[in-house]
C-alpha cells in the first residue's frame, strides 16, 4: 500500500504532451477521486482532516489553510452564497510555480475548488487569473468546460445535490490584487485598494458575504489531502512543514526551473542538485528565497531548510518558494533599485509609506546606481526601511518591498559605499569593458554614461 | 542612449465619435451582468471587452459604456486607471511587453528593451509613427526559467536574444 502513496502529489500527472491537461487523462490517472471522497464526508470531517493536515497557505504568508477556513460562518443559517476565489493573480518577481499548475494541470485546481464548496457549502468559485496568463486561461476554460459537460460543475454534481459552479475572472494587471482584500475590491468593480480588518474576508468578502481567497498551490493541494489523508501528508515534509512545495530557482545557474520536493529540502539541494549550480564564471553572492518581497540571503544560509519556520529564524520569508539568485558580477545596487521600481509603481497609492516612500527609495538608489550618491542616503534608505515597516502601514506591500533592500543594505553594504566612494557603479563599468560575457552581448555604440534601465 | 523625442498622437487616432456601443458589444456587456452578483462587478471585463473591439479605452467609449450600463463615468476611469492592461491611450497594432522584472535583468532583460527602443526609435511608452509597435514593459510576466521572456500578440517569446529580435519584429511586419 505505502508503495503506491505518491511523493510528488501536485506534479504526479504532468506529462511532456498533451494529455495531461484533459480531463480523460486527468480522471483516468486518479483525477476527481479526492472529491469523489470527500462527497462521503461530512464538513465538520473535511475540515477537521484539513486542520489535520497542517497546510499552510502556499501564497507567501504560509497560514494555516484549516484555521483560515474554520472562520467561515457555517450552518443553515450562516449568510449565503459563500465564495471561494483562487488568487491566480502571480505576479511576484521571480514567481512562476502558479502558471506550470494552471498550464498543466487545470483539473487539478477545479477539484481543490469543488472540495472547497462541499467543505464550506460554497455555491460559486471564481478563478482571479493575471490576464498576462493566456496559456492558462485557454486552458482552464476548457477544462471549465469539460466538467459542465461531465457534471462535475452545475447543479446537483454527480448526484449529491451539491450546486456549484466557477467563473474565470482575468484581472488586468495589479500586483496588489494579489493581496486578497484588494482582490475583492477588483472584483467588485473598485479601484483595488486593501480593506481594512476585521472584518476578514472569511465573515464578509466579496459583496459582503463569507469568502475565502488561496493561492493555486494551496487548492490544489487539497485533493490528495483528502484522498491520502493527513499523516500522509505530513510525513511528506522533512521536518515540521506538510507537505511538499513548488520550489523554483532563476538567475545565473545551469538549469533554472521548477520543482515539487518535500518541504524542508535543503536550500543547496534545490540550487546545486536540480538547478546544476551556478554557471561557470558566476559564484553566488546572495540570494531571495521566495520572490522578490523577501529578504536576501547568502552563502552561509545555503545549508537551511526550505520551510516556512526555519527561513524565517534567518531573517527571511520562505514566501513563494522561489529562489532569485544573485550573482558576484550583477550589480546588488541595480537588483534592489529593479525591485523598488516595481513595488513603487505597484503601490496602489493608498497609504503614505507606500505611496510615497517606496519612490523616495527609488529616487535614492538610483543616485547612488548612477555613481551620484553620498553618505548620507544610506542612512535615509535604512530611515525609509523602517517607515515602512509592519505596523505603519495598510497593508504588507511596502513591509516586503523593503525586505530585500534593508537585507542588501546589510549584506552588501560595501557595494553600496564603493558606488559613493567610486562615484559610479563598479559592476557597470565592468559590463561595458565587455567582461560580462554572457550571450546577450551589451549593446554596441549605446554609449551614455548611465546605466540605463526602461 | 536611444533618442527618446516625444512623439505627438497621429491626427488619425485622436477621438472618433464612436459614441455608442455596436450591438455586438452591447450583446457583450449584458452577457457579463447577467452572470455578475452587482453591476459593478462588470467594470473589468466590460472595458477589457471595448478594448478587444476598439484597441483602446478612449474618452468617448467610456461615456458609451457609462450611458449603456448606468455605471457613473468616474466609477469606470477609476478602474480603467489602475491596471496595466487597460489602455487609456492608442496603441499600435502589434503591443510588445518584454519584462522588466528582476529575473529577466538578471539575464539581460534590459539589453532586450534598448534594443528594441533603438530599433523602433520609440521608448517606453511610445508608438511607433507607422502605428504599427507600442512599448509597454511589463513587470514579472512568470516565466523566470526562460528569462528574458516578452509578450507580443498574447503570445510569449522565451530565451529573447537581441540577435533574433529584428527577426522577430519583421515576422510581426508581414503579419499585421
Amino acid at each position: 500500500m505505502n508503495q503506491t502513496l505518491p511523493h510528488n502529489p501536485l506534479t504526479r500527472f504532468i506529462t511532456d504532451d498533451e494529455s495531461c491537461w484533459s480531463i480523460e487523462q486527468y480522471q483516468n490517472q486518479g483525477g476527481y477521486q479526492g472529491f469523489r471522497k470527500s462527497l462521503t464526508l461530512s464538513q465538520e470531517q473535511l475540515l477537521d482532516t484539513l486542520k489535520e493536515s497542517n497546510l499552510r497557505g502556499r501564497g507567501g504568508a504560509g497560514f494555516p489553510t484549516g484555521l483560515k477556513w474554520s472562520f467561515v460562518p457555517r450552518g443553515d443559517d450562516a449568510p449565503s452564497p459563500r465564495y471561494l476565489i483562487v488568487n491566480a493573480d502571480e505576479m511576484e518577481p521571480g514567481t512562476f510555480k502558479d502558471r506550470m499548475l494552471m498550464e498543466k494541470t487545470p483539473h487539478q485546481i477545479i477539484e481543490g475548488l469543488l472540495i472547497g464548496a462541499q467543505t464550506l457549502g460554497a455555491s460559486i468559485g471564481y478563478i482571479f487569473l493575471r490576464g498576462d496568463y493566456y496559456l492558462a486561461e485557454k486552458r482552464l476554460t476548457k477544462a471549465l468546460q469539460e466538467c459542465r459537460d461531465a457534471n462535475l460543475l452545475g447543479e446537483n454534481i454527480l448526484g449529491s445535490g451539491l450546486d456549484f459552479d466557477i467563473h474565470l475572472h482575468t484581472s488586468a494587471g495589479r500586483y496588489i490584487c494579489g493581496e486578497e482584500t484588494a482582490l475583492i475590491n477588483s472584483m467588485e468593480g473598485k479601484r483595488a485598494n486593501p480593506r481594512a480588518k476585521p472584518p476578514f474576508p472569511q465573515v464578509a468578502g466579496l459583496w459582503g458575504k463569507p469568502t475565502i481567497v488561496n493561492n493555486v498551490e494551496t487548492f490544489c493541494n487539497l485533493p490528495h489531502i483528502i484522498h491520502f489523508g493527513p499523516q500522509w501528508f505530513k510525513d511528506l515534509g522533512l521536518n515540521d512543514d506538510a507537505g511538499t512545495k513548488i520550489f523554483g530557482v532563476s538567475g545565473r545557474v545551469n538549469h533554472p526551473g521548477l520543482w515539487e520536493l518535500p518541504m524542508g529540502t535543503p536550500i543547496r539541494d534545490i540550487i546545486e542538485q536540480h538547478a546544476g549550480g551556478m554557471r561557470d564564471g558566476y559564484t553566488l553572492k546572495g540570494f531571495l528565497p521566495g520572490g522578490g518581497s523577501t529578504d536576501f540571503l547568502v552563502a552561509e544560509h545555503l545549508d537551511i531548510p526550505m520551510d516556512y519556520d526555519t527561513i524565517s529564524k534567518q531573517g527571511s520569508r520562505m514566501g513563494t518558494g522561489t529562489i532569485i539568485i544573485l550573482d558576484d558580477r550583477y550589480c546588488p545596487v541595480a537588483m534592489v533599485l529593479n525591485l523598488i521600481k516595481f513595488f513603487a509603481q505597484e503601490s496602489c497609492g493608498w497609504c503614505t509609506p507606500c505611496r510615497d516612500g517606496l519612490p523616495w527609495a527609488q529616487v535614492l538608489l538610483e543616485k547612488i546606481e548612477h555613481g551620484e550618491g553620498e553618505p548620507e542616503d544610506i542612512n535615509q534608505l535604512e530611515e525609509l526601511c523602517r517607515f515602512a515597516a509592519p505596523g505603519n502601514t495598510f497593508c504588507a506591500l511596502a513591509p516586503g518591498a523593503v525586505e530585500p533592500l534593508q537585507s542588501a543594505l546589510k549584506y552588501f553594504r560595501e557595494d553600496f559605499e564603493a558606488h559613493i566612494n567610486q562615484a559610479c557603479c563598479p559592476f557597470h563599468d565592468k559590463k561595458r569593458q565587455g567582461i560580462d560575457e554572457t550571450g546577450t552581448p551589451c549593446i554596441k555604440g549605446s554609449g551614455g554614461d548611465k546605466y540605463e534601465q526602461l | 542612449m536611444a533618442t527618446k523625442e516625444q512623439q505627438t498622437i497621429p491626427v488619425s487616432v485622436i477621438e472618433t465619435p464612436d459614441i455608442s456601443l455596436s450591438s455586438k458589444e452591447q450583446q457583450g456587456i449584458d452577457e457579463l451582468i447577467s452572470h455578475s452578483p452587482q453591476l459593478a462587478g462588470i467594470t473589468i471585463d466590460a472595458l477589457k471587452l471595448i478594448q478587444a473591439e476598439r484597441g483602446w479605452v478612449s474618452d468617448a467609449s467610456l461615456h458609451a459604456l457609462s450611458l449603456y450600463t448606468q455605471i457613473p463615468v468616474a466609477d469606470l476611469d477609476s478602474v480603467a486607471t489602475f491596471y496595466n492592461l487597460i489602455f487609456r491611450q492608442p496603441v499600435g497594432k502589434v503591443v510588445l511587453h518584454p519584462c522588466d522584472g528582476i529575473s529577466c535583468d538578471l539575464m539581460g532583460g534590459e539589453h532586450i528593451r534598448q534594443c528594441l527602443k533603438q530599433q523602433l526609435n520609440i521608448t517606453a511608452g511610445e508608438t511607433t509613427p507607422d502605428n504599427r509597435f507600442t512599448l509597454i514593459p511589463l513587470p514579472c510576466l512568470g516565466a523566470c526559467d526562460k528569462a528574458p521572456v516578452m509578450i507580443a500578440n498574447k503570445q510569449l517569446f522565451e530565451n529573447v536574444t537581441t540577435d533574433e529580435l529584428p527577426k522577430l519584429l519583421s515576422t510581426f511586419n508581414e503579419v499585421s
